[in-house]
């Protein structure tokens, strides 16, 4: 155990709860703003059923924008929006708003590919049932995709924890900032071992969930 | 039932406008079989889309029954559309959704109680020969099952009209016998007004009562299915029809000197009557059979053959045969 000597096993629990914390946090709202986002852009895209060229440009832009920006600067740039929203830039709270935004645009162009991805012929047939747009989108388009749409929330829920890991350079806390703060700039090779294992851990339990949840979605 | 009324539809693109209708005005009766056929880009495809509307013509109206599709508001549209249903080419089921789900779909969209749902949705299976495969994704069935999915869908809601777009052309030959079976059986029994459009001769010949031929988003041909294909008049019609018979026509070197061709066409019960000897007998012409064909257009009997007639006197021969009711043509 001498390795381990420089470990705080209590330290390492509250960082691993501050970054579930964090990623379960983001993570739903990741995907409560990014599904519309991405319907929108689909719908709005060429050739859809709701194209229209302004609001499909303005909203690319957007995310564009959104996805262009390195995340370490975002989670500066964000710090007045974060205190204005959730009262606070640090801790957990602090974190969310900065995720969210870096991983929103992110997945609502996964949910547009993987929208893409239907048959056009199964909108047409829902279409010729006399769905409504919104139907079509609720009851066609949004099963269809879904299992692009629950790999992209995979995908997304891995990019957030190295997104969390950087939060904590803001004093998010969390495996990251541990790592960080212990491992690297104390030279704590130990701390560093143990969260880095941690967060491959979370991030295989992550991947393995994702993808057992699609093979229950997919009857392709 | 269905009326075109000068239906004209345009695509632009950045080579330029081109036509896919142009001006097309048909009328299908109630209960018909209707088939609408061309080459691949004559605008069959977006002829039958016009009729729900999936494609909006930039000219002309569309009449269903006695409303005008061109002219409904999005709500009073969709519930047109649930009075007409459609099948597709590649039948265009929800992969998501078992075969219940599918043929329960548009009910759902409807809102119809759960429990008509419940009850229509066995009841179309059962009709349709799927119960056993209700809990199975269409994944799980073949191109023929997946069809009769596809038909009990467009069928749940009791509609006035089926739309047939190239709907055995992905299947076999003996798939597509028995979807047309099918086809023919609801049109029959229930009445249905069909509209299809097809590349296959074939299919024409099978179901369709009237058929039209489209050339460049134009109707070129149109009448009952027997006429057209008997005495097709236009180009395309002609050389459709000799592709689905493998290019089968009379050998012109074959003719014997001095003979006399004729194209000669029975029709009905007169088909399997011995006209062409009586006639022969009685005139002292021989003939010599080039080409024929005895079939059924639409379950009814026809033959069809091109001969030479030597000897004897021909023209007494060609008078008593049009008086038998055989048409007399050239070839």
């Amino acid at each position: 155990m001498e390795f381990f000597a420089n470990v705080d096993w209590s330290e390492i629990a509250r960082a691993s709860r501050d970054t579930l914390l964090m990623l379960s946090g983001a993570m739903v709202l990741t995907v409560v703003f990014g599904v519309p986002l991405g319907v929108l852009l689909y719908l709005s895209g060429r050739g859809r059923l709701a194209a229209n060229p302004v609001v499909n440009g303005l909203l690319s832009l957007i995310v564009n924008i959104l996805r262009s920006v390195p995340f370490i600067i975002l989670l500066i740039v964000m710090l007045p929006v974060t205190v204005l929203l959730v009262g606070t830039s640090l801790g957990v709270a602090g974190a969310i708003p900065p995720l969210v935004v870096g991983a929103a645009p992110f997945y609502a162009r996964l949910v547009e590919t993987a929208l893409r991805e239907v048959d056009k012929g199964v909108v047409e047939a829902t279409q010729a049932m006399g769905g409504s747009t919104f139907q079509i989108v609720t009851r066609a388009l949004l099963p269809e995709a879904m299992p692009g749409i629950i790999a992209g929330a995979t995908v997304t829920a891995i990019a957030l924890v190295s997104y969390t890991a950087m939060a904590g350079v803001v004093g998010a806390g969390g495996l990251g900032d541990l790592a960080i703060r212990f491992g690297y700039q104390r030279f704590q090779t130990d701390v560093m071992v143990v969260t880095v294992v941690l967060l491959l851990i979370l991030v295989q339990i992550l991947q393995m969930i994702g993808d057992r949840l699609v093979a229950r979605v997919s009857h392709r | 039932m269905i009326r075109l009324d000068g239906v004209t539809r345009r695509y632009r693109s950045a080579a330029g406008e081109r036509v896919a209708l142009d001006a097309v005005d048909l009328t299908v009766g109630k209960g018909q079989v209707f088939g609408v056929v061309g080459r691949s880009g004559a605008g069959k495809s977006t002829l039958i889309r016009t009729i729900n509307r999936l494609e909006r013509p930039d000219a002309g109206k569309v009449f269903v029954g006695d409303q005008e599709i061109t002219a409904l508001k999005p709500a009073a549209l969709r519930a047109a559309r649930r009075r007409i249903g459609m099948i597709f080419q590649h039948f265009n089921l929800l992969n998501a959704k078992t075969i219940e789900e599918n043929v329960a779909f548009p009910l759902r969209l409807e809102g119809r109680p759960a429990a008509e749902v419940e009850r229509r949705t066995a009841e179309l299976l059962d009709q349709l020969g799927l119960a056993e495969h209700a809990r199975k994704h269409p994944a799980q069935l073949s191109g023929g099952q997946k069809q009769r999915v596809g038909i009990a869908r467009a069928l749940a809601c009791g509609p006035d009209v089926l739309l047939c777009d190239e709907a055995t052309s992905a299947l076999d030959p003996e798939t597509t016998d028995d979807i047309l079976s099918l086809l023919d059986g609801l049109n029959r029994d229930l009445g249905l007004t069909i509209v299809l459009i097809t590349h296959q001769m074939e299919v024409v010949r099978r179901v369709c009562d009237r058929v039209a031929v489209l050339k460049d988003g134009r109707v070129v041909e149109e009448g009952a299915t027997a006429d057209v294909f008997l005495h097709p008049k236009s180009p395309v019609t002609r050389a459709m029809l000799a592709e689905g018979e493998g290019g089968e026509t009379f050998d012109a070197s074959a003719v014997p000197t001095g003979g006399r061709v004729a194209r000669l066409t029975f029709r009905g019960p007169a088909t399997y009557e011995p006209e062409l000897s009586r006639v022969a007998r009685s005139t002292g012409v021989d003939y010599s059979i080039l080409s024929g064909r005895i079939s059924r257009i639409r379950g009814e009997p026809y033959g069809q053959m091109v001969v030479a007639f030597t000897g004897g006197d021909a023209d007494a021969a060609v008078t008593q045969l049009t008086a038998r009711g055989v048409v007399v043509e050239a070839p």
